[in-house]
């Protein structure tokens, strides 16, 4: 195919990361998981299947939980992002972490970043749910360790008034 | 993943500039959550991918007191289900998209990009066509419409030319004293595929009890999506009996062609067609009855 107009081998973007702007280079075929651990090297996102079954890779764009393996990385032009890296505060645990380690929800953690943000983005929509509402809201993160109850426990911890 | 070219174009004639000069090597991109894993897996080999999100009419979501909704191909199911309008008067939309994926791939996954993909298991056609959308469809030579139920031609395939879009779908207003439902079956509850998905779409007289309406579409047991007009016709203009509630879900059954594969076998799809239609039914008659006459 010959070069059509406005298609580019390589583009920069404008993303604010984590309430920093960063400008990057990106390939087309990026995903925005890649540009976050390979040229960020934000490995707190993790990637575990690579096609949106998982949610291992969510992280918040523009407000709202997606699976960043199915996301390109020019697609994120002029977006804000928030990775797991961006929650605790000089050292100290956010409240969703807070809750998922004191209530045992970890345990190899592979699948943690991934689940507390989309308990944050949750929770901000509905901020009072059931325990239904929290199963059904978790359903796009996969655990392999803790059988899911100590991590409904940790956000029903979060979720009463 | 393989490599491609990426263009963000903002208006619809440089999108389907962009495609035409590609010549069927170039694919649009809406939410991805389809797509993205097709290239990766060779599926799809596109060279260029002209993401459409930067186009304004691609990103309307808009209900249109006395004329309807318009859902620009690139909404998200996510901002679907919670717009307030479509919980109100399209609850069966509102319902498919919410059965589809898990929140995070609701907030990418667009409804352009489930009608196009043409999946038999689509979750949110069996709605549009009982709300008989209509789709807006823009090429090179200009644009055209088409009802969704046109549109949709079997598994994977519309009547899209390689360089024409689907611009938006139009739901019109659902008829006066109906509500709708949607009822779908899935071996697990979330982030599964629909073995059998029905639609219905219901209005009664609420005096008299008549069926002003009945609409039945069912997803999954056919090669497309299909109207099941039969079924419909055995309850227009009579009340709803409990008798006639059998007649339309086994002429509903009767309808579907299912498949038997990893899922579910052909017969269990046909006798699920005519639990799930019953099921959709009596919901619309119980909130009708509730809400003493549904939407005005």
């Amino acid at each position: 195919m010959g070069k059509t107009p406005g298609t580019i081998k390589k583009t920069s973007i404008a993303v604010t990361i984590n309430g920093e702007s960063h400008e990057l280079e990106v390939k087309p075929w990026q995903t925005l998981l890649d540009m976050l651990r390979e040229v960020l090297h934000l490995t707190g996102t993790k990637e575990g299947c690579g096609d949106g079954n998982c949610g291992a890779c969510t992280v918040i764009l523009d407000g709202r939980e997606v699976n960043s393996c199915l996301v390109l990385a020019p697609e994120v032009d002029g977006s804000e992002i928030l990775t797991i890296e961006g929650l605790s505060v000089q050292g100290v645990l956010d409240p969703i972490q807070r809750a998922f380690v004191d209530h045992g929800a970890i345990q190899c953690g592979f699948c943690s970043p991934g689940l507390i943000l989309t308990t944050r983005a949750f929770l901000a929509e509905n901020p009072h749910p059931t325990e239904p509402e929290i199963r059904v809201a978790i359903a796009g993160n996969l655990c392999r360790c803790t059988g899911y109850d100590k991590i409904v426990r940790a956000i029903m911890s979060l979720a009463r008034p | 993943m393989p490599q491609f070219d990426y263009a963000a174009p903002q208006t619809l004639k440089e999108a389907v500039d962009l495609l035409e000069q590609a010549r069927g090597r170039a694919l649009p991109l809406a939410g991805g959550t389809d797509l993205i894993p097709q290239i990766r897996k060779a599926a799809k080999q596109p060279a260029l991918l002209v993401d459409i999100k930067r186009i304004p009419q691609m990103s309307r979501l808009e209900f249109v007191p006395g004329k309807g909704l318009h859902l620009g191909a690139a909404v998200t199911c996510g901002s679907i289900m919670r717009h307030p309008q479509v919980r109100d008067m399209y609850p069966a939309l509102g319902q498919a998209c919410s059965q589809i994926g898990s929140r995070q791939v609701r907030n990418r996954a667009s409804v352009g990009g489930n009608v196009c993909n043409g999946a038999p298991s689509g979750d949110s056609l069996p709605p549009l066509l009982v709300f008989e959308a209509t789709a807006g469809i823009t090429g090179v030579s200009g644009t055209r419409q088409t009802t969704l139920e046109e549109l949709v031609v079997g598994p994977g395939r519309t009547t899209l030319g390689p360089s024409e879009l689907l611009v938006e779908i139009v739901v019109p207003l659902p008829a006066a004293h109906s509500t709708s439902e949607y009822c779908r079956l899935s071996l697990r509850e979330e982030m599964d595929i629909a073995l059998v998905g029905v639609a219905v779409l219901l209005a009664v007289e609420p005096d008299t009890g008549r069926c002003l309406e009945a609409r039945i579409a069912l997803g999954a047991v056919a090669p497309t999506p299909i109207r099941v007009r039969d079924a419909e016709t055995v309850l227009q203009g009579r009340k709803i009996t409990e008798r006639l509630l059998d007649r339309a879900a086994d002429l509903a059954a009767g309808a579907a062609t299912p498949i038997t594969d990893i899922r579910a076998s052909a017969e269990y799809r046909r006798e699920m067609v005519k639990v799930l239609t019953r099921r959709g039914l009596k919901a619309c008659l119980s909130r009708l009855t509730r809400q003493g006459g549904g939407r005005r």
